[in-house]
C-alpha cells in the first residue's frame, strides 16, 4: 500500500467519524424530544395554560409559571440589554487599551463562565436581603440580568469587532464624531449580530432554575402578579401600577422541577408538558434570532 | 406633522404620568409559608382550597427544607414554617434573638417506609438492630453483603438507597435507627428527590432503601415494603408494616413521626392568617389523606385548634429537635 491510499482511507474514516458524531448528537435530541412529546402531549390543552398549579395533577396548569417567566424576561431584558450594549460599545470603541481595561475584559470573560448558582447566591445576598426586594419578580429579574450581562457584553464586542476598520476611518474622514460613527455606522451594521447574542443569552436565562431556587422562588403560587395596566370605568380610564414587580413569582423551570419530584404519576406527565412549552419557547426565541440575523445581514450595503 | 405627533405624545405622556402610582399602592396581603418538602404537599393542598374560598387572600408556599424554613422564619421573613421535626435549640436561639415567638401545631403523621425490590424473597422483616447494622457509620465499607445482616440471607451484595443529608427524612431516620441525628454511612445512593430512590429500588434486585410512606403508597406495585420490629412489645408485638392504622396508633415505631406547622405569633394576630390556620386545622383531616399522609385523630386537631386560639407559644418538645417514638396519646397529653 502506498501513502496515497492510506491517506485516502484516513480521510474516509474521518468523514464517517464526523457524520457519526453529528448523527449521535441529533439522535439524542430527537429521542429526548419524542420521549417528552409522547408523554406530555395529552396535557397540552387550553386548560393547562389557563390553570394554576394544583395538588391534583389533572387540574394543575402553568398559568402562574408562564406569566412569571414572561415578567422575568421583560425585566431581565430591560436591565441587561441597555447595560450590556452600553458596556460593550464602551469597551470596544472608547476605552483606552491599558491595564485597567485589560483587567475588566478578562473578568467579564470569566464572568460569562461562572456557574449560574453563584449568581443566585449573589442575588440572594444583594437583591433579596440587602436591598430588601424580598423574593420578588424584581429580585429574580435582576439576578437573571446579572447572569446574561457578560454574554451580552461579549457578543456586542464581537459584533463591533466584525465591522471592517475602514468603515470607522471613512466616517471620521467625513468629519463625524465618535458618537456619530457609533450611532450611524457601527450600531446599524452590528445590530443583527448583537440581537442574536442577546436572544441566545435570554433563551439561556429562560431555562435557568438554579439561581431562582437559590433566591427562594421554589414555591407554590396560585395567583398572578398585579397587572401593570387595569382599565377603569371612569376617568382616567387606565390605571398604571408597577406594584406587580414586588409580587412573589414562580417560573416554568421551577414548576417543572417541582412536578418532577412528586410521587403521583400524573405530575410527571405535567412536567413533560411543561418541558414542551419551555422547549417551544426556547426554540421560538432561537428562530427569531436566526431571522433577525438574516434580515440585518441582507440590508447592509456600504 | 412631526410637531403635531410630538405634541400628542407629550399630552398623552403627561396624562399617563399622573396615573402612574409606582410603589405607593397599599400592599395586598400575601401569607408567606416556607419550609419542609415533606409538609409541602399538605400545605399546598390547604392553600389551594383556602384560596378557592377566599380569593382575596394570597398564599405562597415555598420549599427550602425544615432547616432552611426555620432560618427564614426566625429572621421574620415568613409567617408560617412547615417542619417535619420539632424546632432545634440553635433555631430557638435565633428566633429569640429576633424576638420571634411561635405556636407549634401538629398537622399529620408521616411514616418512613423501608423497602426492597419485589424480587427480593429473603427479607420478610427487619429489626431495628439489623437496620442499625446496615446504616451506622462504622458499617461503611464493612457491611456490604446481605449475609452479614442476618444468617441465612444470600451471600450477595447489598445496594443501599437513602435520603440526602439536606432532608428532614435523613435527620429523622438516622436519629431513629442509629441513635444520633445525622450519623449514617456515606457509601449509598443518596438523593433529596424520593422518586430517584423509588426508581433505584424498583430496578435493583439487591436494593434496600427508605423514604416517605407517601412515595411507597403510589408505587406499591414496584416495591416491597419491609415490616419493622423494634423488639419492644409495649407498642405491638413482632414486625409491623406501615399502614394508616399502625402509624396512627403508634405501633409502627420508631419510623413514624408527627409533622408540624409553626405560626409566628406576630402573624397570628392578623385576620387573614387566623382564618388560614383555622381553615388548615379544620380541613387537614381530609386533605392529609388525599396527598398520601396519615391524619391525626380528631381530638388532636381539636387540641391544636385550642392551642392556636389560646395562643400558647413554644414547642411541646422543649425546643430539643427531633425525638423518636413520640406516640399519639403522649402528644395529645402534651397538647392539653
Amino acid at each position: 500500500m502506498n501513502r496515497r491510499i492510506i491517506n485516502r482511507r484516513l480521510d474516509k474514516a474521518f468523514k464517517i467519524l464526523g457524520i457519526a458524531s453529528t448523527v449521535f448528537g441529533l439522535l439524542v435530541l430527537v429521542v429526548l424530544f419524542v420521549n417528552v412529546f409522547l408523554e406530555g402531549r395529552s396535557r397540552l390543552t387550553w386548560d393547562f395554560f389557563s390553570s394554576f398549579p394544583s395538588r391534583k395533577p389533572e387540574l394543575a396548569g402553568i398559568l402562574s409559571a408562564l406569566v412569571g417567566t414572561i415578567w422575568l424576561m421583560v425585566i431581565t431584558g430591560l436591565v441587561a440589554i441597555p447595560l450590556g450594549i452600553g458596556a460593550g460599545i464602551y469597551l470596544e470603541e472608547y476605552a483606552k487599551k491599558n491595564r485597567l481595561t485589560n483587567f475588566i475584559e478578562i473578568n467579564i470573560a470569566n464572568l460569562a463562565g461562572v456557574p449560574s448558582i453563584i449568581y443566585g447566591l449573589l442575588g440572594l445576598g444583594i437583591f433579596v436581603r440587602y436591598l430588601k426586594l424580598d423574593r420578588s419578580i424584581l429580585a429574580g429579574g435582576f439576578t437573571l440580568a446579572l447572569l446574561v450581562l457578560p454574554v451580552i457584553i461579549l457578543s456586542t464586542r464581537e459584533a463591533l469587532r466584525a465591522i471592517p476598520f475602514s468603515i470607522r476611518e471613512a466616517s471620521y474622514a467625513l468629519g463625524a464624531t465618535k458618537w456619530q460613527t457609533v450611532r450611524y455606522q457601527l450600531l446599524p451594521a452590528s445590530l443583527g449580530n448583537i440581537m442574536t447574542g442577546i436572544i441566545l443569552a435570554m433563551s439561556r436565562a429562560v431555562g435557568e432554575t438554579a439561581p431562582l431556587i437559590t433566591i427562594g422562588a421554589l414555591t407554590y403560587i396560585a395567583f398572578l402578579p398585579q397587572n401593570p395596566i387595569t382599565f377603569l370605568e371612569k376617568f382616567p380610564f387606565i390605571h398604571f401600577t408597577l406594584r406587580g414587580l414586588l409580587d412573589p413569582f414562580t417560573a416554568l423551570p421551577i414548576q417543572i422541577f417541582n412536578w418532577v419530584s412528586r410521587p403521583q404519576k400524573g405530575f410527571s406527565t405535567n412536567a413533560a408538558a411543561g418541558i414542551i412549552v419551555l422547549l417551544g419557547l426556547t426554540l421560538a426565541m432561537n428562530a427569531v434570532a436566526i431571522i433577525l440575523r438574516h434580515r440585518y445581514q441582507k440590508k447592509i450595503r456600504w | 406633522m412631526k410637531k403635531m405627533l410630538t405634541l400628542i405624545t407629550l399630552v398623552l405622556l403627561s396624562w399617563a404620568s399622573c396615573l402612574v402610582q409606582t410603589f405607593a399602592d397599599t400592599k395586598v396581603k400575601v401569607i408567606k409559608i416556607d419550609g419542609s418538602s415533606t409538609v409541602f404537599p399538605i400545605t399546598e393542598a390547604v392553600a389551594e382550597e383556602f384560596q378557592k374560598k377566599y380569593p382575596n387572600i394570597k398564599v405562597m408556599v415555598g420549599i427550602s427544607g425544615t432547616g432552611g424554613g426555620f432560618k427564614k422564619f426566625c429572621r421574620g421573613e415568613t409567617d408560617i414554617s412547615d417542619a417535619s421535626r420539632p424546632i432545634k435549640p440553635q433555631e430557638v436561639d435565633v428566633c429569640k434573638e429576633n424576638n420571634i415567638e411561635y405556636i407549634e401545631l401538629p398537622v399529620a403523621y408521616d411514616g418512613l417506609a423501608v423497602v426492597v425490590n419485589p424480587k427480593n424473597n429473603w427479607v420478610n422483616y427487619l429489626t431495628v438492630k439489623e437496620l442499625k447494622k446496615i446504616w451506622e457509620p462504622s458499617s461503611q465499607g464493612v457491611v456490604t453483603k446481605w449475609s452479614q445482616v442476618r444468617q441465612g440471607f444470600p451471600d450477595k451484595e447489598i445496594r443501599l438507597f437513602g435520603a440526602g443529608t439536606d432532608s428532614g427524612t435523613f435527620d429523622y431516620f438516622t436519629e431513629a435507627i442509629c441513635g444520633k441525628s445525622g450519623s449514617s454511612r456515606g457509601d449509598y445512593t443518596a438523593s433529596e428527590d424520593d422518586n430517584v430512590l423509588v426508581e433505584g429500588v424498583a430496578n435493583e434486585p439487591l436494593a434496600l432503601g427508605y423514604f416517605g410512606v407517601a412515595y411507597y403508597e403510589v408505587n406499591k406495585e414496584k416495591l416491597k415494603v419491609v415490616p419493622i420490629d423494634d423488639e419492644d412489645e409495649s407498642n405491638g408485638k413482632g414486625p409491623v408494616a406501615p399502614t394508616l392504622e399502625t402509624v396512627r396508633s403508634g405501633t409502627y415505631q420508631p419510623l413514624s413521626r408527627p409533622i408540624f406547622i409553626y405560626v409566628s405569633t406576630k402573624a397570628s394576630q392578623q385576620d387573614e392568617i387566623k382564618k388560614f390556620v383555622e381553615f388548615y386545622l379544620k380541613e387537614a383531616k381530609n386533605l392529609v389523606v388525599e396527598v398520601g399522609y396519615i391524619p391525626l385523630q380528631d381530638e388532636a386537631y381539636q387540641a391544636a385548634l385550642e392551642r392556636f386560639q389560646k395562643g400558647i407559644v413554644g414547642s411541646v418538645f422543649g425546643g430539643k429537635g427531633a425525638q423518636v417514638g413520640v406516640r399519639m396519646d403522649e402528644l395529645l397529653r402534651r397538647e392539653r
